[in-house]
């Protein structure tokens, strides 16, 4: 048992275990789909959790580590899918190839930079504001973008309707969504990691001394606002490949919101816990939705609601502080791997 | 004269905005959250005033929504936000859209996902003087929404009560040494809220009488918007902007082109008013001390 908790905490497998989950889930599933004994739903399933990892990791670079509170998300997405699926249906009609990688990652590129120049002015008022200020103008946001592109005349976004997206071969979308998820990991990581990321987490433990210490607040707080909603805005390019029409009614603040609770509830600060909420929710909500159909779908959003009352209050109740000390995870592993190996951990 | 009447219709649903915004804003002055699940509440009270239509007497309906949205805001606080009290406002945030979720799905529940139609509270006719037209509804939303303001104020003001909720506000700790009992007044600040929200939905049902689990949504984060426009924790401000909100809307509504912009519109002006006054129109700046 020592053993094995010993040898998964070596550094290198702690930094990197988690690229290599994705890569190994994506080689089995596309071997298996190459080999055609993927079911339909399946590939869907991928797709789904890899736009929900991108959106809940890039999510979590804001909420997570620069504690800015975002109600906008969707607001980035929405643009990634409308103006990179715009450009995809462009590029599809003139090339006639409805599976071309070229034309995905340009429309993922475009839709990218769309929503990162959205980021970069919705950064803006984040420089002034805080807290609670902050979120309701995201929100405002991400209301203003559904909003305009919903109104928009119809031959520019299909107006109310949706905007129709090209198809792609269903074989390997998901392959490609979870290359994007992996990119979006190695950059975020990677980022956090560094000098930069340091920094921007002092920005979240306290402005003021951060500012002291000579960090340029302006500078880090554009540039997480800009890089989170480019990620944003791949996920809804991938999002626009997946559905038949993009419908600006799907990017409302209740979608914000469930990427908010997928960052909440993987743990704050938490880049995998992201990625294993986002997988996990996201499985759970096609599971629920195939077994309660009709008036029980709703039974979903009463566990969900629940469950999500029942954790935050668990993890931060005041009044539950010594309960948690007592009953946590960490002790109770720590003691069922102290019992057998006791001579083996002189140091404690 | 169109615009007259626009300008009238917007103070009128400005009112029902104001209405919605004091609640939010009085609890974010006093327990210092964002009550995300604040919208629900009246769109809980529409259901109740629907089930009480048993007694058909729409006013008896709606003293039965009042007294039940205080008991579910009592109920709620107490439940859900209580043990959070000290914890950090993102936590609180979350447990109130949990609130939130779990309310519009429980009503989607028990009432079913089709939108009932209770016309019972629907007030017809209008006034007309010449081109100049304005609905019965518009009117008495108005009268409503100014006898409630001049209430509050009054209560705020003059009773000891109010004079508590005050000070509870500008220092939570210091009102606690006082002597003041603090969950209380807390839980009374929940009821009032609640109660306005209950009264909300009589006044939204007046004049639309659609009423499902989303009732609440729209109006509630525009009032939210309201809230911070006039400065959140602020009654004057919540009233104040609450009725800027509604005169844009109606505004914005009355003109062809822009019609469909509207939501855009209102969101837009939060943000400007934001980055120009970020504590709102009248919200007190507060200097972080080091």
């Amino acid at each position: 048992m020592n053993r094995i908790v010993s040898f998964f905490k070596k550094p290198f497998l702690r930094n990197y275990a988690n690229y290599m989950v994705i890569v190994l889930v994506a080689l089995v599933f596309a071997v298996l789909s190459l080999t055609g004994s993927l079911k339909m739903g399946t590939q869907f399933l991928l797709e789904q959790i890899a736009i929900a990892a991108l959106l809940a990791v890039s999510l979590s670079m804001v909420v997570g580590f620069l504690g800015e509170l975002s109600l906008g998300h969707a607001g980035f997405m929405c643009a990634g899918a409308y103006l990179g699926g715009k450009l995809a249906a462009a590029m599809t009609a003139s090339s006639g190839d409805q599976s071309s990688i070229v034309t995905l990652l340009v429309a993922c590129l475009a839709g990218g930079c769309i929503a990162a120049a959205l980021g970069f002015v919705i950064g803006l008022p984040a420089l002034r504001l805080r807290g609670d200020y902050l979120a309701i103008v995201t929100l405002a946001f991400g209301e203003i973008v559904r909003n305009v592109v919903m109104n928009l005349p119809m031959d520019w976004f299909g107006g109310t309707l949706g905007l129709e997206t090209p198809r792609f071969d269903r074989k390997y979308l998901f392959v490609l969504a979870l290359v994007m998820v992996l990119l979006c990991l190695a950059v975020t990581q990677n980022l956090i990691r560094s000098k930069h990321g340091r920094a921007i987490i002092s920005i979240k433990d306290n402005e003021i001394a951060a500012r002291a210490m000579g960090i340029d607040i302006t500078k880090y707080k554009l540039f997480v606002f800009t890089v989170s909603a480019f990620f944003a805005g791949v996920a809804g390019v991938l999002y626009s490949y997946t559905v038949s029409r993009v419908q600006s009614a799907t990017f409302d603040y209740n979608y914000s919101i469930e990427i908010l609770v997928m960052v909440v509830l993987g743990g704050m600060g938490s880049i995998n816990g992201s990625l294993i909420a986002a997988a996990l929710i996201t499985f759970i909500n096609t599971k629920l939705q195939t077994v309660l159909t009709g008036n029980l779908a709703v039974l979903q959003n009463v566990f969900y609601a629940l469950i999500l009352i029942t954790i935050v209050i668990y993890k931060n109740a005041p009044g539950l502080k010594g309960f948690r000390e007592k009953y946590n995870l960490k002790n109770l592993m720590a003691k069922l791997s102290k019992k057998p190996s006791e001579e083996e951990v002189p140091h404690e | 004269m169109e615009f007259l009447s626009a300008l009238l219709n917007g103070f009128s649903s400005g009112g029902t905005y104001a209405i919605i915004a004091i609640g939010y804003t009085m609890v974010y002055g006093i327990a210092k959250m964002l009550n995300f699940a604040h919208g629900d509440i009246i769109m809980v009270g529409g259901y109740a005033m629907f089930v009480a239509l048993v007694f058909n007497q729409p006013l008896v309906a709606l003293a039965f929504a009042i007294l039940a949205c205080m008991l579910l805001g009592i109920t709620v606080e107490r439940l859900a936000y209580k043990p959070l009290r000290g914890a950090s406002s993102l936590a609180v945030l979350i447990t109130a859209i949990g609130v939130s979720s779990l309310l519009q799905s429980l009503a989607q529940i028990i009432f079913g996902a089709a939108p009932k139609m209770p016309t019972q509270f629907m007030i017809n006719g209008a006034i007309t003087l010449g081109t100049f037209r304005i609905n019965y509804s518009t009117l008495v939303t108005l009268a409503v929404t100014v006898v409630i303001m001049t209430a509050l104020t009054v209560f705020v003001k003059y009773t000891k009560t109010g004079r508590a909720m005050v000070a509870v506000s500008e220092d939570r700790g210091a009102a606690q040494l006082m002597g003041i009992n603090t969950n209380r007044i807390i839980a009374i600040t929940f009821a009032i809220g609640s109660a306005l929200a209950a009264v909300a939905a009589y006044l939204m049902l007046m004049k639309a009488p659609t009423l499902s689990s989303t009732l609440g949504a729209m109006p509630g984060i525009k009032a939210f918007t309201a809230a911070v426009i006039g400065g959140i924790g602020s009654i004057p401000g919540a009233m104040l902007g609450g009725v800027l909100l509604g005169v844009i809307e109606s505004l914005a509504l009355s003109v062809p082109q822009l019609a469909p912009f509207t939501d855009a519109i209102e969101f837009a002006v939060l943000i400007v008013i934001l980055l120009v006054k970020p504590a709102g129109l009248l919200g007190k700046a507060r200097r972080e001390k080091v």
